[in-house]
């Protein structure tokens, strides 16, 4: 055990999962895994596990199916690299920002829809 | 009636060490402060000190190792000077960063190239800006006395400290010292307990990567950013002044010498101008003050303690009436003048107080500085009255 006197003096980390921070969001490129192309997935098998073993930020679980999670791979692309079946490609991560990030209504747009008919544009 | 030795500096440092239990030690020879280690190193040999002495093959080796054993723990202790001090340089980001409060006893030494072994404050006043404290001493007593005190204020603000002494002026010259007893030692200093305790069982890293945000760890504690850590260590050496004055106190009441102060004062009450140095200058400038009194030129002297934190405050006061401070730096910042210089005027000019300024750069290498040059010099600034655009070199002929 550790305990720090005041965590202020100075910096300490433990190493568990997220001490680092959300790191999925540095991420440019994402992996997606083809389960029916992925040994263990397909088999239900234990078995291959290579993305398991070469992923630097233990961001895969030994699983069936294999999962990746998206809240700490760094987008790294090993393995993809790795994988012996190619059942994981990396996809540019934009394409996914219209799904899964939708833009928040800012507080210009609010004021829009709610504003009444007609105020628009006036006064310019 | 209390123990007095005649030892030299460096003996003086080596005992202070002794006196305040060090747990390890961690040096590398280098001219003027060998005999520092080696008197450690007979100590422990001999079953005195109960330590590890740790032989490296470097200084910045020696201060990596005082860094671990501090991190864990340990009361730790090293020594060096000059090149030794230089090549520590990045070690003294990471103590200071990193809040240990490691003890340095440095015998100050001019710079190569071209080598030199004798004194001059280049070497430490270059690590000014490593976020360790500074301490000046004028005699060998001094440097004893500052080691004790040095654990206990470190300790209790988590800040390294250097005890600055002049080499060979004071290093290797025997002189009078009152040598405590441990008794009284051990009841002036209470074991060093870390700010962070490694007692085993889950990894940690520490000092690990900080962002530039503060971010919440995993158990959900707000942990600064690299700024907050910066800012954090600004205001522990800013803060640092009150630490020093009680320390200085409490060591008046246990040891019968008081350093509550961060600039000592001598004949300062009426002056007209002021000589100001620091390290065993002082006692030069003393006796220049009082031969300048003799010549009707109401002289005082004042002499830095503290450099960092810098006393602002206390040479402000101390300046206050003074028409003519003459500053001798045993350093120069090239291209600029002498820090202690820079720095002063920096006080002044916060305090509206403009006095008349000469800087004399004196004793680079081992230069000698007498009394009798340090009177010339300011009777010669005196007689020119004006502000030089450039520090003047004493007794520089070539």
């Amino acid at each position: 055990m550790t305990k720090n006197k005041d965590h202020c003096i100075s910096a300490c980390a433990t190493p568990v999962r997220g001490e680092a921070g959300r790191t999925g969001d540095w991420r440019a490129e994402r992996p997606v895994i083809v389960l029916s192309k992925c040994t263990p997935s397909k088999t239900k098998k234990a078995s291959c596990y290579l993305c398991w073993l070469y992923c630097p930020e233990g961001a895969i679980t030994r699983s069936i199916p294999v999962e990746i999670d998206l809240t700490y791979c760094k987008g790294c692309g090993i393995c993809a690299a790795e994988c012996p079946t190619k059942a994981i490609r990396m996809e540019p991560e934009d394409q996914f920002f219209a799904t899964e990030c939708p833009a928040p209504e800012t507080e210009m747009r609010k004021r829009r829809r709610t504003s009444k008919k007609g105020s628009e544009g006036k006064g310019k | 009636m209390r123990r007095v030795k005649i030892i030299n500096g460096n003996e003086s440092a080596a005992l202070g060490a002794k006196l305040c239990r060090v747990q390890v030690v961690a040096a590398y020879p280098i001219t003027p402060q060998s005999k520092i280690p080696e008197t450690l190193a007979q100590y422990v040999e001999s079953g005195e000190l109960k330590a590890e002495f740790i032989r490296v093959e470097s200084e910045h080796s020696a201060l990596t190792v005082c860094i671990s054993a501090s991190t864990v723990g340990a009361r730790v202790f090293t020594a060096t000077a000059a090149n030794g001090l230089a090549y520590m340089h990045e070690q003294l980001h990471w103590a200071a960063g990193a809040r240990l409060p490691i003890i340095l006893a440095l015998a100050n030494r001019g710079l190569g190239a071209p080598w030199t072994i004798f004194n001059d404050m280049q070497d430490s006043i270059a690590q000014r800006d490593t976020g360790w404290m500074q301490v000046y001493c004028r005699d060998n007593q001094e440097i004893l006395d500052s080691i004790i005190m040095g654990y206990r204020i470190a300790e209790q603000i988590s800040v390294p400290m250097m005890v600055c002494f002049d080499g060979f002026i004071l290093s290797h010259t025997v002189v009078p010292v009152e040598i405590p007893e441990q008794s009284e030692v051990d009841a002036f200093l209470p074991p060093y307990v870390p700010h962070l305790q490694a007692t085993g069982g889950e990894p940690i890293n520490i000092n690990p990567v900080v962002l530039a945000e503060p971010r919440a760890n995993a158990s959900g504690e707000r942990c600064p950013s690299y700024m907050g850590f910066r800012m954090r260590l600004q205001e522990a050496l800013a803060g640092a002044g009150e630490t020093i004055l009680e320390v200085g106190r409490a060591f008046g009441r246990a040891f019968g010498r008081d350093y509550s102060y961060f600039v000592s004062e001598d004949r300062c009450e009426d002056a007209d101008i002021v000589l100001l140095t620091m390290g065993s200058l002082a006692n030069e400038a003393t006796v220049a003050a009082d031969s300048l009194r003799e010549r009707g030129c109401k002289a005082g002297a004042v002499a830095i303690r503290v450099f960092r934190p810098f006393p602002s405050d206390p040479l402000r006061r101390a300046l206050a009436r003074v028409k003519h401070v003459v500053i001798f730096d045993k350093n120069i910042s090239y291209g600029n003048e002498g820090a202690t210089c820079t720095e002063t005027k920096a006080a002044l000019f916060d305090g509206g107080l403009h006095p008349l300024v000469t800087n004399y750069i004196v004793g680079l290498g081992g230069k000698n500085v007498t009394a009798v040059d340090l009177t010339a010099a300011t009777l010669k600034a005196v007689e020119t009255q004006t502000h030089p655009a450039q520090p003047q070199w004493l007794g520089v002929a070539v």
